[in-house]
């Protein structure tokens, strides 16, 4: 699971019937240090997480089982939760 | 499962509700010798791991699914094990 950062939202209305719905955020894949790690990618939204916040999310078929109403859709990138903040040990930053 | 380092924990009250009442920590993959190992992820305790501990974590939904009996938590990550020591081949044991 990994964090990263919200920084736009995508609207698309000729899409898969099964995502009906469902909201696309766009997202910059950041580091627990808060470093830009991976180019953006556009994950369903299931916690609603405003522009600027920062998230964590999951990939794979774990986007999917993150959506509670649906059963199968191609989604491979989920937003399952929204972070206060870290408690780090010393070093690792 | 790979060896990674505790290295924080996360505060988060807006989530997915299946991580209620769980802990997700901060791990840092490491190589044998302890140097950092790749990027810093976030996975579910199942140990009481703690901060510093060198664990081992699973990474792979389904099987962790299991471990939590929950067919619907978001998982791909789980600490299984916190380790005592290692002992690479033709060196010291190492207790860190």
């Amino acid at each position: 699971m990994r964090t990263g950062r919200v920084i736009g939202t995508i609207w698309a209305t000729r899409r898969h019937p099964s995502t009906e719905g469902l909201t696309l955020q766009w997202v910059l894949p950041e580091s627990v240090a808060g470093e830009p790690d991976g180019s953006a990618i556009v994950a369903v939204d299931t916690v609603g997480a405003g522009p600027g916040e920062r998230i964590f999310f999951v990939t794979a078929s774990e986007a999917v089982i993150a959506i509670e109403e649906v059963e199968e859709a191609p989604i491979d990138a989920a937003i399952v939760g929204i972070i206060e903040n870290f408690t780090l040990s010393p070093g690792e930053l | 499962m790979i060896i990674a380092r505790v290295t924080g924990s996360l505060h988060a009250t807006r989530k997915n509700p299946r991580f209620e009442g769980k802990k997700i920590l901060v791990v840092t993959p490491e190589e044998p010798d302890g140097r950092s190992a790749g990027t810093s992820f976030l996975a579910v305790d199942r140990v009481s791991a703690g901060p510093g501990d060198r664990v081992l974590v699973h990474q792979e939904g389904s099987g962790a699914r299991l471990l939590f009996a929950d067919e619907k938590i978001p998982l791909q990550a789980v600490i299984v094990a916190v380790i005592d020591s290692l002992q690479l081949d033709g060196e010291e044991g190492d207790e860190g």
